[in-house]
């Protein structure tokens, strides 16, 4: 058998990354090539293009090999599937990377990988290949490392000082899930990596007794990722996970996955696949958590199952399930109120809070500022409005629910 | 009317002129004819721009910063608003301030359409290597943006490719840069550019990353326009990759699962070693064993469990509540703030080797917001992990035990009572031995003023009786 051309080897170590969800490559520290080298990063990402799935590409993402000795029920790569094999050299990767990135085609390189021999043998190529890139060809692009747990803590503190951001999946919300669906790995060393890589960040910003700088450390934070489907916990149960990695290792983002079917399955899996808005509902909730000052629980209570109303939002399920807190008065009421108001986002808020003060706000003045006055209309008295008994009536669910499917007499 | 001629670059610098020295005279913006080397002929007899007149004009920051977006916007009205605006602003220096302002927000739709197209050029153009004329490289690319942006987006390529020389050409005009400043020239034909054999490498890569089992068009186009698809070599592929999706889907749920390759059982037999639950004959294997440890709710939420640490041959033995935020997150105990407090008593307690742990081995919290909050272990836990503690007694062996707050005290004598009584008191152990109770050195933390320096005297003078009480065993051993 021939080896396998480059372009081989990115289908096959392409096609084996895109369950990966991440890409972003916004938020890390700013630089650019004028002070040599090539490349810059610093503000808000680029999305260079999007595929048909609807997901944007920003970075080069691929696994260093999909070669693996482990046996994650989820994942393609497991040692027990039957898919393509292939391993890049670090020169192909970083030469991928580099022209690639000097097209204009991508904001830098996402590298995860498969284990080979050791946590600790592919943690450090994939560090020798960050440091290629960064030392030999002074790449000031953005790197995004996929921290493999149980490595060394001197391999995360290295890859730390290369890469914008470091990733540790969770992959499953419970820890029985991960015990029984990925059986080589550990929840608590998933764990403790993502302390060391908050801890590496938190050491990077005290500044040394001679007022130096540290160099600094991930710039772009840390994130994560779960599988959403493929064990039995509730939406609640998954907010409650997100709520403490948020808390306990200051995550910039905890990416959910809906279970999609893989090629050459595990038996150890469900056969159906959750629904798509499932995935969409819990990103919703994880932006409730994070901007808008909801509580996991509060957001699990709205439905008894402990699972996202799938019909509608987050934010309106809540409203609705606590409509003794509404209407909400728009001229007076503070912040954290204006933030529960469905159809009102952070910008709006931001906007009403700057109206208000040159006058009263009205209801043409909020359509006007991006208020989605369909949903706000139930939630809110203006000067020009006032709801009255929509907030409490019966039917104010069905108004934005779509509705159900009309059975067959047969 | 008045009639301003705007150059092809450098427009809102002639426009920020102009519009000062007419605004000086407070002429009104009805009688001002903007117009720039693509506007159409003017039918018109036209003024010349009046002399400086006598009132102050001012602009805000963010007033300037509006405009030179607004400013290239394709809508041929854009110079007249902007002039509007700037009368208004003279009056009225609040009114770019309120969001429900009409003129205010027509202006900021259009710098965000304008700050749209700079994002997208940004993401869209695609260079194509050109043959190299001396020892850089040289790329080049052709892009249809769809307002007049070319001045506005080329410094980013810049400072991004300041080791490359690029062109990007563009309806609008050419922007070249060698390595000093970009320059700027009036359109030319569209550029020949040469095939790209990285092209063909990014195509494999758009078409491989792609997902066939979620189909999401909607939101491709709804980010990627598709008014930007044909300078894009990679969209061709798209129609193709959706009929076949379908089929891709099918084939993978038709194969459904398989059989695993002979030699994957021999390698995770390898590495998935059971683990050693047979009851441990030393302090090493406790830990190992312990690092395990699912036997309460506290391991799902916690990071790690944090053992015991220090001389494992001291004669005493300093036992806490459960560790805290730091300790949780470093894997140690005793290293924040209580932590800090517990060894610089003992120290000045002339207490050196002490083998130090808590009841609970793993942190309770509870999230509010990006903080956890430290929440005391009930009795259940304490009774659950008290199978640890046990664990640590036999193979430290202390001759005196320290008891640091009430859920401590519990775990090593069983009595839950409260602490005011009993602390500077030796009692018996659930195992036969001494226990000292004291306060936990967080009591101290919480409390401030007279009650804080009194339970710190407390704590310290604990401390002193422990090094006492042990010197005074001395000679038994």
């Amino acid at each position: 058998m021939s080896a396998p051309t480059l372009q081989q080897k990115l289908a096959i170590l392409s096609d084996a990354a895109k369950y990966d969800a991440s890409c972003a490559s916004s938020g890390t520290s700013r630089r650019d090539s004028r002070s040599g080298g090539v490349g810059s990063a610093g503000g808000s990402g680029i999305c260079h293009a999007y595929t048909p799935d609807g997901r944007c590409i920003s970075l080069l993402k691929i696994l260093m090999t999909n070669f693996c000795i482990y046996d994650c029920a989820y994942c393609i790569n497991r040692v027990s599937s039957n898919v393509e094999r292939a391993r890049f050299s670090p020169d192909e990767v970083v030469t991928l990377t580099l022209e690639f990135y000097r097209r204009n085609m991508i904001e830098g390189l996402f590298l995860s990988s498969g284990i080979i021999r050791s946590p600790d043998q592919t943690m450090s190529d994939m560090v020798r290949i960050a440091r290629m890139l960064r030392v030999d060809h002074g790449f000031k692009g953005y790197i995004h490392l996929k921290t493999i747990p149980d490595a060394a803590p001197e391999l995360v503190a290295e890859a730390g000082l290369l890469a914008d951001r470091l990733s540790v999946n969770i992959e499953l919300p419970q820890d029985a899930s991960i015990r029984r669906l990925a059986p080589e790995k550990r929840p608590e060393t998933i764990r403790a990596t993502m302390a060391d890589v908050r801890l590496g960040r938190e050491a990077a910003k005290d500044k040394t007794l001679r007022g130096r700088r540290p160099p600094r450390f991930a710039p772009a934070g840390q994130s994560t990722q779960m599988i959403v489907g493929a064990d039995a916990a509730t939406d609640c149960d998954i907010l409650r996970t997100s709520s403490n990695l948020y808390a306990g290792y200051r995550l910039k983002r905890v990416y959910y996955s809906a279970f999609s079917p893989i090629p050459d399955t595990s038996k150890s899996l469900p056969l159906t696949k959750p629904p798509m808005m499932r995935e969409h509902r819990l990103y919703q909730a994880d932006w409730l958590m994070r901007f808008y000052g909801f509580d996991a629980d509060e957001i699990g209570a709205a439905h008894p199952s402990g699972n996202l109303d799938l019909a509608i939002d987050p934010k309106l399920a809540w409203a609705l399930a606590n409509r003794a807190q509404f209407p909400v008065d728009v001229a007076r009421a503070p912040r954290e109120l204006l933030l529960r108001v469905p159809g009102f986002g952070t910008r709006t808020v931001g906007r009403i809070l700057a109206a208000r003060r040159n006058g009263p706000v009205r209801y043409a003045d909020l359509l006007r500022m991006g208020a989605i006055m369909a949903k706000a209309r139930a939630f809110v008295t203006l000067p020009d409005w006032r709801p009255g008994a929509l907030t409490d009536s019966a039917g104010l669910r069905a108004r934005f629910a779509p509705p159900a499917e009309q059975l067959q007499l047969l | 009317m008045i009639r301003v001629e705007l150059p092809r670059f450098g427009r809102f610098a002639s426009w920020r002129q102009a519009a000062r020295q007419l605004a000086s005279a407070r002429v009104d913006p009805g009688r001002v004819a903007w117009r720039h080397p693509d506007s159409d002929p003017d039918l018109f007899g036209a003024a010349p721009l009046p002399p400086v007149g006598p009132h102050p004009v001012v602009a805000t920051r963010d007033f300037l910063q509006l405009a030179a977006q607004v400013a290239s916007h394709s809508d041929p009205e854009r110079w007249a608003l902007l002039y509007q605006a700037l009368i208004r602003v003279q009056d009225d220096r609040r009114f770019l301030g309120n969001p429900a302002d009409p003129l205010r927000d027509r202006l900021s739709r259009m710098a965000r359409s304008v700050r749209r197209d700079i994002h997208k050029m940004h993401a869209f153009v695609r260079f194509h290597e050109l043959p190299a004329q001396g020892p850089r490289r040289r790329f080049g690319a052709w892009f249809e943006p769809e307002h007049p942006i070319l001045e506005a987006g080329a410094p980013f390529f810049a400072r991004r490719f300041a080791d490359m020389d690029w062109l990007i050409a563009t309806p609008e005009g050419v922007a070249r840069f060698a390595g000093d400043a970009v320059t700027y020239a009036p359109p030319e034909s569209r550029p020949e550019l040469p095939p790209d054999a990285s092209h063909g490498l990014w195509q494999t890569y758009f078409a491989s990353i792609f997902n066939p089992a979620r189909v999401k068009t909607a939101a491709m186009r709804s980010e990627m326009p598709v008014k930007y698809w044909k300078n894009l070599p990679e969209t061709r592929l798209i129609p193709a990759m959706l009929a076949d999706a379908p089929r891709r889907v099918e084939a993978m749920q038709e194969a459904g699962a398989t059989e695993a390759p002979a030699f994957a059982a021999r390698v995770t037999a390898r590495l998935r070693q059971l683990p050693d639950d047979r009851p441990p004959d030393s302090l090493e294997a406790a830990r190992e064993q312990a690092m395990r440890c699912t036997r309460c709710d506290l391991c799902h939420a916690a990071t790690q469990t944090v053992w015991g640490e220090g001389d494992r041959d001291a004669k005493l033995m300093i036992v806490g509540e459960a560790p805290g935020d730091h300790e949780d997150l470093q894997g140690q105990p005793f290293v924040g703030p209580a932590g800090r407090l517990l060894r610089d008593e003992a120290a000045a307690a002339g207490i050196e080797r002490a083998w130090l742990t808590n009841a609970v081995k793993h942190f309770k919290f509870a999230t509010r917001g990006t903080r956890r909050i430290h929440r005391n272990p009930d009795g259940g836990e304490i009774r659950h992990c008290r199978w640890w503690l046990d664990l640590e007694r036999r193979f430290v062996q202390p001759r005196l035990t320290v008891a640091l707050g009430a859920s401590a005290a519990l775990a090593l004598t069983g009595d839950g009572s409260p602490l005011t009584p009993r602390r500077g008191k030796v009692e018996i152990g659930r195992d036969g031995g001494r226990v000292l109770i004291t306060w936990h050195p967080s009591l101290i933390l919480r409390r401030s003023g007279r009650p804080a320096e009194q339970a710190r005297a407390e704590f310290a003078s604990d401390l002193a009786m422990a090094a006492a009480l042990l010197a005074s065993d001395q000679p038994d051993r």
